[in-house]
């Protein structure tokens, strides 16, 4: 093995964290604001995906137009689905949420694939051709994920910690009770944290649909992602950033050299980090004290 | 309105106290015996196939309904079950011991798990166990010496003693003993203290503890015996599919399992029973539904998978205690007939319920 073979590994490697750590920011979010495990969060990246291809190539908008519909379109439904349905079944054990956050994600796979036909499609994004640097080739759809996950972490962090909406939300996320007497809207604040967990959700889709075609076996991904919030623990962001980018650049290699377990082994890290430590890299939870 | 007056202090730890509810199941296991009168033979493996999924529940019941230990990977416990007992069969081991046997091994590995993820809760737990069966499902493919890997496995054919059980009333009979002795085995653990323990375990952590329990030992003594049961209804259900892949175990199949006990009712061995009987009706529904709606949609594919999601979100939305609750509430609109009020099943929803502390 190479050096540049080894470069190109890590490059795909760490570009493929990214991605995972873009849907697990979402989780994340939304597991801070209201304590769901949203296991439809792969399904979501899916939709995104889609509704950028529908805009795209069926309804033949520009690239960039379309790109900023299909996020917003998300982020819409992000907020109807918090609205409509999540919010019914508020203060139920979190099993039996988490079990329908499963059968919605059932229903938005199987509901894609009866839309958009269930073959793969290909999306043109403008960042396809490959780059050369010191005589290695480089994609540049993987360099833009790259890019693009540091690029929305910023503009998230500034969110979370400069606006005033940003600062309810972390209010909320504290303590629901103590915020909704300091008159923040927390049943408003919470739908818009599903809004921008499933608009982050569409951007992972959009980013990584030149890497793996747009098709319904994306949410497979999500699990992924999950799995990487999972080691670095549920509920810290930098916690899922850690996880995921541990996950995405020890796949590629371990696939390269023990091809036996090829696209498990992101269970099997996730397995034997639990196993050390059970909270994860970044512990969230504490005992209670009586 | 019937009022039960308590006559003995063993009344407290009767199986049943109410007497409908005696008829009631001494009513469907009469069925249940003389149902291979009724039945054709196609429709009695059907029903064979049921009962296998009712003790699977039962096992899954077990772990998740009366100790709280959420688990998305039972199937590979139902697969470890299967896998073994054929094998056993493979090496000229009897029924009855090869049986046992599955059961065991399965049950050990299942405390082997409970141990390992003993110190996790919630969905940390639900997490470790769903890769736990990925990672199973991947090794049994794999490891084609002994399991035959993706081209599947035989399963040799049914013998009890010496005698050949090919009929499919006779691995009805066969099956529906083997599941009324687990069904009664349950009933006799949620009433003696081990039981107990584990219901409190699931209630609180916190205060088992503080009474004395030992959490550690008491959720991996739920962990074996719940793997145990769901092994041993792997092993029937390998004679039932006659043919053993890998595929037949995924976590499509743990996932079943859940939304089984969920929708059923959890913590009750009726709901293991009530959610066998939805699982199995759950088809037909679809089938029916499909029928009514146009041809175009009807014949889309992933419209079943679409539909089974539905209906799941639809209990968990409108009536989160499953069938069992269902079940309770019209009892009880019968027993106390003018005077039913809807406020008696009003739920308490905890809206400050945290589980970033344990």
């Amino acid at each position: 093995m190479e050096t540049s073979d080894v470069i190109q590994l890590a490059l795909i490697g760490i570009s493929q964290g990214c991605g995972y750590a873009l849907v697990a920011i979402g989780f994340v979010f939304i597991y801070r604001a209201t304590e769901i495990i949203n296991f439809a969060h792969g399904e979501l990246m899916m939709l995104g995906a889609f509704m950028v291809l529908t805009f795209a190539q069926i309804w033949g908008l520009n690239f960039w137009l379309s790109a900023c519909l299909g996020i917003l379109s998300l982020g819409v439904f992000g907020y109807l689905l918090d609205a409509v349905v999540m919010r019914r079944i508020v203060g139920e054990s979190q099993a039996i949420i988490f079990i329908l956050t499963v059968a919605i994600a059932l229903m938005l796979r199987s509901l894609a694939g009866i839309i958009w036909g269930w073959s793969p499609r290909s999306l043109d994004v403008p960042f396809m051709q490959d780059v050369q640097i010191g005589g290695i080739v480089l994609g540049m759809d993987r360099i833009a994920i790259i890019l693009g996950t540091i690029l929305l972490c910023a503009l998230l962090y500034w969110f979370f910690s400069r606006t005033r909406t940003g600062l309810a939300i972390q209010a909320s996320s504290q303590s629901q009770l103590a915020a909704y007497y300091s008159r923040i809207p927390v049943k408003r604040l919470i739908s818009v944290v599903w809004a921008i967990a499933a608009m982050v959700a569409a951007v992972a889709g959009l980013m990584m649909a030149p890497v793996t075609q747009v098709d319904t076996g994306m949410s497979a991904f999500g699990i992924k992602a999950f799995a990487g919030a999972v080691v670095g623990g549920f509920g810290s962001i930098p916690g899922a950033l850690l996880g995921c980018l541990l996950i995405g650049l020890a796949e590629p290699f371990l696939d390269f050299f023990f091809p036996a377990f090829k696209g498990v082994y992101a269970y099997i890290i996730m397995l034997v980090v639990l196993f050390i430590r059970p909270e994860g890299l970044i512990p969230q939870t504490f005992a209670k004290k009586v | 309105m019937q009022v039960i007056f308590r006559t003995s202090y063993d009344q407290d730890i009767d199986h049943l106290v109410d007497r409908g509810e005696k008829y009631r199941i001494l009513a469907a296991i009469a069925l249940a015996l003389i149902a291979p009168l009724l039945v054709g033979s196609y429709l009695l493996s059907e029903l064979a196939i049921f009962l296998v999924y009712i003790l699977a529940g039962l096992g899954l019941m077990v772990l998740t309904g009366f100790s709280g230990q959420v688990s998305f990977g039972h199937a590979a416990f139902l697969g470890i079950g299967a896998y073994a007992h054929s094998i056993f069969l493979g090496y000229g081991i009897p029924f009855v011991v090869s049986l046992p046997m599955a059961g065991l091994l399965s049950g050990a590995i299942g405390a082997a798990l409970g141990r390992a993820v003993s110190r996790m809760h919630g969905f940390y737990l639900a997490i470790a166990t769903l890769a736990f069966a990925i990672v199973v499902e991947t090794v049994i493919g794999e490891w084609e010496q002994v399991t035959g890997g993706h081209m599947g496995m035989q399963v040799p054919a049914l013998s009890v003693f010496g005698l050949e059980l090919g009929e499919s009333w006779q691995q009805y009979y066969l099956i529906l003993a083997v599941v009324i002795f687990f069904i009664w085995g349950v009933a006799n653990l949620m009433r003696s203290p081990t039981g107990r323990a584990m219901v409190a375990v699931r209630d609180s952590e916190a205060s088992a503890r503080s009474l004395g329990l030992d959490t550690a030992r008491t959720k991996i003594l739920a962990f074996f015996i719940s793997a145990l049961i769901t092994g041993v209804a792997g092993g029937l259900l390998a004679h039932l599919l006659f043919y053993l892949a890998p595929e037949s175990f995924g976590v499509q199949d743990s996932l079943r399992l859940l939304l089984m006990i969920i929708v059923g009712g959890l913590g009750t061995i009726t709901g293991a029973v009530f959610g066998a009987v939805f699982v199995t009706v759950l088809p037909n529904i679809i089938g029916v539904l499909k029928q009514i709606l146009p041809d175009t949609v009807a014949n889309a594919p992933g419209l079943e998978q679409l539909l089974f999601g539905a209906i799941i979100a639809g209990f968990i939305i409108f009536e989160p205690e499953g069938l069992y609750g269902r079940w309770r509430k019209l009892r009880l609109f019968f027993e106390t007939y003018p005077y039913y009020k809807k406020s008696t099943f009003v739920r308490q929803k905890r809206y400050l319920k945290t589980e970033r502390f344990r």
